[in-house]
């Protein structure tokens, strides 16, 4: 007879003392990519529009210059993620496919409360080891909806968000020019300024903007809207002349080269 | 007793709720923090459970609207079920028993208010530990501590509607200008029989006070 073995449901939380004790006496824990960030998201007269950077770190090191933050949820819902990379990209796709389910199963549109109210119980269910800090927007049935969703599972409903480590640029440029009832052109442009104020002020934020516009029926998903930091050319050339890198001659003839006698004992 | 994590909203916070004859009068400030940053400033605190239940939430952010939805979810069926709106003694008692059966890993500060056809109007305060206590008002969160004094001195039995409305408001002002971790603006809710008031003071037009 095989052994029944429980299946147990979410995280197992059994090493979580033992992890802190091996980090308190000095062992090196493993750390996870992490996105420092700038998301935003903003309600205007036909819609809403999400913003977001393209960097993503690990440390100190930029991991991927272009990346992609706004994720899809469903049709009429998409969800920027900052935080743990892994866990924004695996939470979105997971609650993603099952709107899926539920919009088949209902054969409406998924609604945005739906999404959020996913979201939150996953996330609350995980204490905030899941380290997913979400800017939730879409359109459904009673309008245009914009959520904040942090790692422990708290929402904010609000006509403008910000969220990540360059949130706080971000936000200084809504306090200042957001008001109700903006056209879509003044909407995109200050989700712009709003990311670019990240990209130059907050180091974990950089690279290029990602929009998102998402109207009734409609989404406009506008991959690297903005590029300010484009590679210039360069001034000069960096090239070396050729024969002017020393190497020890009979290695080059082994190989049957054509090689000049050159001085190596300098 | 749970702490708040790192990284956590706070709901650090000045709530409060008052009984008058046929309702009660909740009022909260509107300020969520995430360390010592902002993260909402018009934030809801005061949240609809039943049609005249509401509770007003301090603590965790997440905990007390995790919290919040599931004692909804379970008026919403008994409601359903029974055919008649549960009272607020039967709300409260659902917030007490999850904030008692998880007080280890929640931190959640919960007044409960609201009219009900048995009782009339109720408030019942669920502090941390998970007790429950009806009381004529009530004060919460962070903010209260500096009003103790100033709302036993002014609280009257028997205040009319209006006196009630003019006293929360009063209350969460004076606590918002001396607790750093409330402030922005004032909402209120008054329950009564046949309907919910909602009332928004916008930080400016806030009442007159000494400010130094």
């Amino acid at each position: 007879m095989a052994p029944q073995i429980e299946p147990s449901a979410g995280f197992k939380f059994d090493n979580v003392k033992r992890n802190q004790l091996l980090g308190d006496k000095g062992y090196k824990l493993p750390t996870a990519t992490k996105t420092g960030t700038t998301i935003v998201g903003l309600i205007y007269k036909d819609g809403l529009v999400l913003g977001a950077d393209t960097r993503a770190t690990a440390g100190p090191i930029v991991a991927d210059k272009n990346c992609e933050k706004i994720h899809y949820l469903a049709p009429n819902m998409y969800c920027c993620g900052a935080g743990t990379a892994a866990d924004t990209e695996f939470t979105t796709n997971m609650i993603s496919s099952q709107l899926a389910l539920h919009s088949l199963n209902t054969g409406r549109e998924p609604r945005v409360v739906a999404a959020m109210t996913m979201l939150k119980q996953h996330l609350f269910k995980y204490h905030g080891h899941i380290g997913a800090a979400l800017v939730l927007g879409g359109y459904d049935s009673t309008g245009p909806h914009l959520f904040t969703v942090y790692p422990h599972g708290s929402t904010d409903k609000l006509p403008y968000v910000t969220m990540g480590s360059g949130s706080l640029a971000a936000m200084s440029v809504f306090e200042s020019r957001w008001q109700p009832g903006m056209s879509r052109e003044e909407a995109v442009e200050m989700v712009k300024d709003a990311i670019e104020a990240g990209i130059f002020n907050d180091l974990g934020s950089g690279s290029n903007v990602d929009v998102c516009v998402i109207t009734k029926g409609n989404v406009e998903y506008l991959r690297n809207y903005a590029r300010p930091n484009e590679r210039v050319e360069k001034e000069q050339s960096y090239r070396f002349r050729q024969g002017v890198t020393e190497f020890y001659a009979p290695r080059a003839a082994r190989r049957g080269q054509d090689t000049a006698e050159m001085d190596t004992s300098a | 007793m749970a702490s708040l994590r790192p990284g956590e909203a706070n709901l650090g916070t000045t709530i409060m709720a008052v009984e008058f004859d046929g309702g009660v009068v909740v009022g909260a400030d509107s300020r969520t923090t995430t360390g010592a940053y902002i993260a909402n400033r018009v934030t809801d605190k005061l949240t609809k459970v039943h049609d005249h239940i509401y509770c007003c939430r301090s603590g965790s952010a997440a905990d007390t609207q995790a919290v919040a939805d599931i004692v909804k979810y379970h008026l919403d069926m008994y409601s359903s079920q029974h055919g008649e709106a549960p009272t607020v003694k039967v709300a409260a008692s659902l917030f007490q028993e999850i904030c008692y059966q998880n007080k280890n890993n929640l931190s959640a500060g919960i007044i409960v208010a609201g009219w009900d056809a048995r009782d009339g109007a109720s408030v019942y305060e669920i502090p941390l530990g998970g007790s429950i206590h009806r009381q004529t008002f009530a004060i919460g969160g962070s903010g209260s501590t500096y009003i103790y004094g100033y709302c036993d001195k002014v609280f009257r039995v028997g205040m009319t509607k209006e006196q009630c409305v003019e006293f929360v408001k009063n209350s969460v002002s004076l606590a918002m200008t001396r607790d750093g971790s409330s402030g922005g603006v004032v909402r209120l809710a008054v329950i009564t029989k046949d309907n919910v008031e909602r009332i928004f003071v916008p930080g400016n037009m806030l009442p007159e006070q000494y400010l130094g």
